[in-house]
């Protein structure tokens, strides 16, 4: 077999999630945040995931890492990862305070948070955390991993970083948090940067500054980050394909000029519809999406979205849901609309 | 953070000041004085003063005179570090509260130590494994601990110790240590004797702790910085102990300063049941003698003792609290 049928590795992804879902059992009832989420993040590239409130998008990222906290389990599917030297790993199936985890979260995968203020312990230096971020992954003395620390700080342009490394996050701005939060994130050069929401705490200068950011650094180090976010702007801005989610579930996957250009799904035109434009008439109402999310322990049969829907069909809709499938090469739907 | 000390300092001694003439005040209360009380004894022995007599009295500790010079006569000596005569035992106040004073600062921090050593673990426990079979059991024990007064369980553990082991419990020395001079022995008979009082006062204290400490873990717990900790990669012990629990330990340094005086006030009965030799009891004797010197020292240094304990706290949480240290914006 000539090796040119051996596809070039990047095309392979670094994380495949196949039909992943995480409940909480209450006594209230069970919440399905995550309700068979497929998709996969390729290196170098960023995946947005986009959807409102409530949607698990963050579920599904503490999902990957196996912080999902209690009473909240993984009860079905596959989180394939495919580490540097090529192995793949379902963490799905690991110990979640193991060694097998806790080696892939900080080293292969970092994480960005919301509010980089309360994402930072109150009482321990910047430094404290980074420093023991790098000595956890990497076998380097008190010395060396603060100079890692040092210039960690300053990849990420944080101005006079041997000293900032010695603040506490409440002395830093909120641009100057995050960017350090990034920098804990990174400070062992993980492949899979996820960043939850990671703009929404900021001021919109602060926000434009921190994805600039994100997007110079994921050129200088070819990793692949996964954005979460319900800013669609953010998404336009920011990523190579858009995975978009609602009540647990991908309804829709595409590139990212698809999505915006070419939408599928009735949720995801919805959504687009309501943003408002610089050419949009004033004085107009924006368009909105009818209705509300239902209440998580009252979820509709069928597809989760049709009392909102515009396209629902009576017996059909409310009766089974609708599977992703391919409506061309590069994007995915799930909506009966285009079910053969 | 100079000028923060600097405040605290200035305002611990106001508080001090402000004490000293509450506490005199206090004493003044109740109607009557010393002499009165003192006439009252004898008459009741058979061998009533004249009036004549009582103003003699009360012209030699100086009861005769308007209150505020009282007060500063009072201030005076006590500024030279004489703190009177204990009228009823005839010695100086000091000679009475000396040891009392030492071994209820002993006692204390024993039943302190008892405390924080049970609960911190448990409120830990409770908090990480919040629904548990043992969070429950640790819950019921700990709300039946907080139900039961004191003295009760004073005198259930001496009936225990005396009805089954043999054991005479109550008191901080043995017989033969009770009046010795301090010697090595005597304070290895001391130590012995510690246990009983320490966890008898403590239990109530420790049933506390371990609600507050389970409370303060479980909002800490959700807080979002434990999250990326976990995210960074560390072990779920270090993740929690370095963490959550720190943080959730500072209300407790904040507490220190209150112990003792909790301490000292609450276990007056608890005192007199095991029969031990703390303030508590002289205290109950001085006020019901209207012995005001002896009265007002122990008021006086339970009050200072409580502000000492919050400025040391104080300047504790400065030091490990950052956000204190720093100030927040």
């Amino acid at each position: 077999m000539s090796s040119s049928f051996i596809p070039h590795p990047s095309s392979f992804p670094l994380l495949s999630v196949r039909n992943l879902k995480t409940y909480f059992f209450q006594d209230e009832g069970t919440v399905k945040a995550v309700d068979g989420a497929t998709f996969d993040v390729f290196p170098g590239k960023t995946l947005g995931i986009v959807g409102e409130s409530g949607c698990g998008k963050s579920v599904t990222a503490q999902s990957i890492l196996r912080i999902v906290d209690a009473p909240g389990k993984i009860v079905e599917g596959e989180i394939v990862l495919r580490r540097a030297d090529g192995s793949e790993v379902d963490v799905t199936r690991l110990h979640p305070d193991g060694e097998e985890i806790r080696a892939i979260r900080g080293a292969d995968i970092g994480l960005v948070f919301q509010e980089p203020m309360t994402s930072f312990s109150p009482v321990h230096t910047i430094g404290n955390q980074l420093v023991e971020a790098v000595r956890l992954h990497c076998a380097v003395g008190e010395k060396e991993a603060r100079q890692r620390g040092v210039e960690a700080l300053r990849s990420v342009g944080i101005p006079k970083p041997e000293r900032r490394i010695d603040e506490y996050a409440f002395e830093l701005s909120g641009g100057l948090r995050q960017r350090a939060m990034i920098a804990v994130a990174l400070s062992c050069n993980p492949r899979l940067l996820i960043a939850d929401e990671p703009t929404t705490a900021l001021d919109v200068t602060t926000q434009a500054q921190i994805l600039d950011l994100l997007r110079d650094l994921q050129k200088q180090r070819g990793m692949a980050i996964m954005l979460i976010t319900h800013n669609l702007g953010v998404i336009a801005e920011m990523a190579d394909d858009v995975v978009v989610m609602y009540l647990g579930r991908v309804v829709e996957e595409g590139s990212v000029d698809d999505i915006f250009h070419n939408p599928k799904h009735p949720y995801t035109k919805a959504l687009l519809s309501s943003i408002p434009s610089i050419e949009s008439t004033p004085r107009i109402k924006l368009p909105t999406i009818t209705g509300s999310i239902p209440h998580p322990y009252n979820r509709p049969s069928g597809c989760p979205f049709y009392p909102r829907c515009e396209s629902y069909m009576r017996g059909t809709c409310d009766a089974t849901e609708p599977a992703l499938i391919a409506v061309n090469e590069r994007q995915k739907v799930s909506c009966f609309l285009y079910q053969k | 953070m100079i000028a923060y000390m600097v405040r605290r300092v200035l305002l611990a001694i106001l508080t001090i000041w402000a004490i000293t003439i509450l506490s005199f005040l206090i004493i003044q209360l109740p109607p009557g004085d010393f002499v009165d009380t003192y006439a009252n004894t004898m008459s009741a022995g058979g061998t009533g003063i004249t009036e004549g007599e009582k103003q003699a009295l009360r012209e030699q500790y100086g009861l005769d005179q308007p209150m505020y010079v009282q007060y500063l006569k009072w201030m005076g000596l006590i500024m030279q570090g004489n703190f009177g005569m204990a009228i009823e035992w005839g010695r100086p106040v000091m000679d009475v509260i000396g040891d009392r004073l030492m071994l209820t600062i002993v006692i204390s921090l024993a039943a302190i130590v008892f405390t924080w050593a049970l609960a911190l673990p448990i409120g830990i426990y409770s908090a990480v494994k919040r629904y548990s079979l043992l969070d429950y059991v640790f819950t019921f024990v700990g709300f039946i601990g907080l139900a039961i007064p004191g003295f009760m369980l004073g005198l259930i553990v001496m009936y225990v110790g005396f009805s089954y082991f043999g054991a005479n419990v109550g008191g901080l020395f043995s017989a033969d240590y009770a009046e010795a001079p301090w010697s090595m022995e005597r304070v290895w008979d001391l130590i012995k004797h510690l246990p009983t009082p320490a966890v008898v006062l403590g239990v109530a204290g420790t049933a506390q702790m371990i609600r507050i400490m389970r409370s303060n873990l479980l909002d800490e717990l959700r807080k979002p910085y434990v999250m990326t900790a976990r995210a960074r990669g560390l072990s779920e012990t270090r993740v929690i102990m370095k963490y959550p629990v720190r943080v959730a330990l500072n209300p407790f340094i904040s507490t220190i300063g209150y112990l003792l005086p909790y301490v000292v006030s609450g276990s007056i009965i608890v005192s007199m049941v095991l029969s031990l030799p703390t303030v508590g009891p002289l205290l109950l004797k001085s006020l019901v003698a209207q012995d005001m010197f002896l009265a007002g020292t122990i008021v006086l240094l339970l009050g200072v003792l409580t502000v000492i304990g919050t400025l040391i706290s104080d300047l504790l949480l400065m030091w490990v609290d950052p956000r204190i240290r720093l100030g927040r914006q």
